[in-house]
């Protein structure tokens, strides 16, 4: 519990340090919202006006303090161009962007620690060339390519499955799962692929280890050492799939975009290509946070794999 | 009995799968889905200039006059109108029955509320204030223009199709503090903007307004009925080209609004889509007239002769019948101020003379700073055969590239071009905000605040007012001519070519042959 506690502490320093990089990245680079909103037939008058009124004309340290504060009383600020707090715009993403990760990682899960216990266990053989090309493969070819792909063979040709959108779960299951199949499908390829290597690599060290020879020494069958074999390589997987369903959850900018999924992904692209500063600047914060709890879990979870882990 | 139990399973079965069908319960809602050319992110249309926002006022909002299909203004929210011998009192009747969709009546004292918001940031409101207008409200349903000086374009002002289009909104909100948006929303336009459905970078949702009191005669243009013939529209805000024309292909939209020019061949061979012209655009160069060297008329002039217009539209990827490979105006050819006054010199890229104006101008090599959008692909198009002719009349180009975002904070900088400022960009403009002197704001001249470039010429200012000021047809048309020929020999600004923006339907969708300027999506119906 307290190394619980110390841990979640630890998270305010980091959490100070992406908060002032991350203000200070976007007010420096290049652009401004006030021109953006104010339109191509703007004049220079109009666009300074639009900086008084948003306070874009303070300085830049204002800006940040008038910001942290809000912050630290639970305000995360309005979007400057659409006026919605930018609460209601994570809210809004909330729903497709979980369900997006869960059933991505669900899915990458399935298929891939099967597939890499397969290969490890034929290691050599066809079986483990098959599934370390397909490994390769996925990982390597671009995810919009594969994103077009899906798209003209499920949606246009064979009409199965919709091109584009989300459908909220409360529209029926179904619904919800058949918006969400080829965007899935499309992600969970690079995430199968990444977690198939890492099973086989860890299963096939464990597979060498003197216990399991002991093990088939012994006379046991071929799925309780693998099951020893996979307890014993679970930390590494575990590690991958957490950092996996982070960075899910932070977003998936181009799948989302190609099948216009109203994730976080595509909230924080389309901040950052209109300079909202509000939402960038709440919405990586609350990412930054989210990647930080979600490595706590990872750790956390180590003791399930391995109870001989004390911290 | 055995055939009983069959169909009696079958029925079932169907009620089931129908259960599972999405807007089963919403079968007989007839909903168009369109794509839009944008996502929208300011509700108020007397706040911003960009189109969507626009689009968004027309969809919920009404105004007093429209433009009809033949680009006149034809009475909208207003029953009559007259106007004194001396064109210096217009008296204004609502319609009876105008209703807001807060259930309150259309009052002349909302008209007058909304068209003094609408005077401080529209420039030909801004001209009316110049002519001494007032607003004034009479009673319930009648308001009175007063001027000091007759002014010719009254009713093209009230009609005006673009950045800002004179919506008349409730007092109360016309009344707020223009330095913020306005977000809330209540027209008496056609539809309802559903904000409960509202996601924005994803969903824009409006349901007919029951309220909406269409005029008798049939939809024109903007004008005339705007009844909608669908209960439902949802724009649908799809990022990326290709998925949106896979959507379209499978019928899960109806209607892109702006084809991506690339794609207009493509999608001209499908047996189930139309392609139709959603309207006409002008692009032009905009030069820096605040530094060396483009302060100097001179060297303007050198960088029109180096330009040939049919290289830029033809780089733009617009096939040949959406484009024109010369135009003569700056006023939009086919549109109402067409006229080829002053441009005879210009009709053909003329190299030689451009290097000489050049010397003459003064011109000794310095860089001159080039901002290269990177998006969208059509404006980078241009820009790079604009780098090209400036470079083959010998200029020196320092070539910035930038996303467009980057590049439209930097043009409003008026810093020195190696300080952070600019020489020239490229863009372009629906043909509502060029086709006349006053609506072609990247004309306006007048040595003050005016639009990046930051044109001053006293002379042209004076034409410009004087046009506005003339209230006989024959006196304006002369004044147009001596205009352009004026802006042909200090080019505020140089147009490098017209050509049109296209929407893509579906076939089963009907009347999109109405579609004018602007999404005018209560013409449709499915």
């Amino acid at each position: 519990m307290a190394y619980v506690i110390r841990r979640v502490f630890s998270v305010v320093p980091v959490m100070i340090v992406v908060a002032v990089i991350v203000f200070l990245l976007i007010h420096l680079s290049p652009g401004d919202p006030a021109a953006l909103i104010a339109g191509d037939f703007a004049t220079a008058d109009d666009i300074a006006r639009l900086h008084a009124a948003l306070g874009l004309d303070e300085p830049l340290w204002r800006q940040f303090v008038l910001w942290a504060g809000k912050l630290l009383r639970g305000d995360l600020g309005t979007s400057i161009f659409t006026q919605v707090p930018v609460t209601t715009l994570l809210a809004q993403r909330l729903e497709p962007t979980l369900s997006i990760a869960a059933l991505t990682m669900g899915l990458s899960i399935v298929v891939a620690i099967p597939l890499g216990v397969l290969a490890a266990y034929r290691a050599g053989s066809w079986v483990d060339r098959l599934v370390m090309v397909f490994a390769v493969l996925a990982f390597s070819v671009p995810v919009f390519l594969v994103g077009y792909l899906l798209i003209y063979g499920f949606a246009v040709q064979l009409q199965w499955l919709p091109v584009q959108g989300y459908t909220r779960l409360s529209s029926g299951v179904w619904p919800w799962l058949r918006s969400l199949i080829l965007p899935c499908v499309n992600l969970a390829l690079v995430y199968i692929a990444l977690i198939t290597r890492m099973t086989r690599a860890t299963v096939l060290e464990v597979l060498h280890e003197d216990y399991i020879r002991t093990a088939r020494a012994k006379g046991l069958g071929v799925l309780p050492v693998l099951e020893h074999a996979v307890r014993n390589a679970a930390i590494p997987i575990a590690t991958t799939v957490g950092v996996g369903i982070a960075l899910l959850i932070g977003g998936v900018v181009v799948t989302e975009t190609v099948f216009a999924i109203p994730g976080i992904g595509r909230l924080v692209i389309d901040a950052v290509q209109h300079h909202d500063y509000p939402v960038i600047q709440s919405v990586l914060l609350i990412s930054a946070a989210t990647y930080v709890f979600i490595n706590l879990l990872i750790d956390l979870s180590y003791r399930l794999f391995d109870p001989r882990i004390r911290y | 009995m055995k055939k009983r139990l069959l169909a009696s399973l079958a029925a079932i079965s169907m009620t089931a799968a129908c259960a599972l069908c999405p807007g089963a319960a919403m079968a007989e809602t007839k909903t168009l889905r369109l794509v839009p050319h944008a996502d929208l992110k300011v509700l108020d249309p007397t706040f911003t200039t960009a189109y969507i926002t626009r689009n968004f006022g027309y969809m919920v909002y009404d105004t007093l006059f429209a433009m009809d299909e033949k680009g006149q203004p034809q009475p909208e929210m207003v029953r009559d109108y007259k106007v004194s011998d001396d064109k210096k009192v217009w008296t204004f009747t609502l319609r009876d029955g105008l209703k807001f969709s807060d259930g309150n009546p259309v009052t002349a004292a909302d008209c007058v509320a909304s068209l003094q918001r609408w005077t401080a940031r529209d420039n030909i409101g801004h001209a009316l204030s110049a002519a001494g207008g007032k607003w004034q409200a009479v009673d319930a349903s009648t308001f009175t223009l007063t001027l000091e000086r007759p002014f010719g374009p009254v009713l093209d002002g009230l009609a005006k199709v673009s950045s800002y289009p004179a919506f008349i909104l409730p007092a109360r909100l016309a009344k707020m503090p223009a330095d913020r948006p306005l977000t809330e929303v209540v027209g008496s336009g056609p539809f309802l903007f559903k904000r409960d459905e509202w996601v924005p970078g994803n969903k824009v949702v409006f349901v007919r307004n029951p309220d909406y009191k269409p005029r008798s005669e049939p939809a024109s243009g903007l004008a005339g009925s705007k009844a909608p013939h669908v209960d439902r529209v949802e724009w649908v805000i799809l990022p990326d080209s290709n998925s949106a024309v896979a959507a379209l292909k499978n019928q899960e939209v109806d209607m892109i609004e702006q084809t991506p020019a690339d794609y207009i061949e493509p999608l001209r061979k499908e047996s189930g889509i139309a392609i139709g012209v959603m309207g006409r655009n002008q692009a032009y160069m905009v030069l820096n007239q605040a530094f060396p060297p483009f302060d100097n008329a001179k060297i303007r002039q050198a960088a029109a002769h180096a330009i040939d217009q049919a290289k830029f539209v033809s780089a733009m990827g617009y096939p040949p019948d959406l484009r024109l490979d010369h135009c003569d105006t700056f006023f939009i050819c086919g549109g109402p101020n067409e006229t080829a006054a002053g441009s005879a010199p210009y009709a053909k890229p003329d190299i030689a003379l451009a290097r000489k104006l050049l010397a003459e101008g003064g011109y000794q090599g310095q860089k001159v700073v080039v901002m290269l959008p990177s998006d969208p692909v059509y404006l980078n198009a241009a820009t790079l055969v604009a780098i090209q002719a400036l470079q083959d009349i010998g200029m020196t180009l320092d070539i910035q590239a930038m996303d467009w975002a980057t590049m439209t904070a930097r043009r409003s900088k008026k810093a020195a071009p190696d300080q952070g400022g600019w020489n020239v960009f490229v863009s372009s403009a629906s043909e509502f905000n060029v086709n006349s002197p006053l609506n072609n704001t990247y004309l306006a001249a007048s040595c003050g605040n005016t639009l990046p470039g930051w044109p001053c010429d006293k002379e042209l200012d004076a034409l410009r007012a004087q046009w506005i000021a003339a209230v006989d047809p024959a006196g304006r048309k002369a004044l147009l001519d001596r205009f352009q020929e004026r802006a042909y020999q200090v080019f505020p600004n140089v147009p490098v070519g017209q050509f049109s923006l296209t929407f893509a339907a579906l076939k089963s969708l009907k009347h999109t042959d109405r579609i004018w300027g602007v999404p005018n999506v209560w013409v449709l119906d499915k």
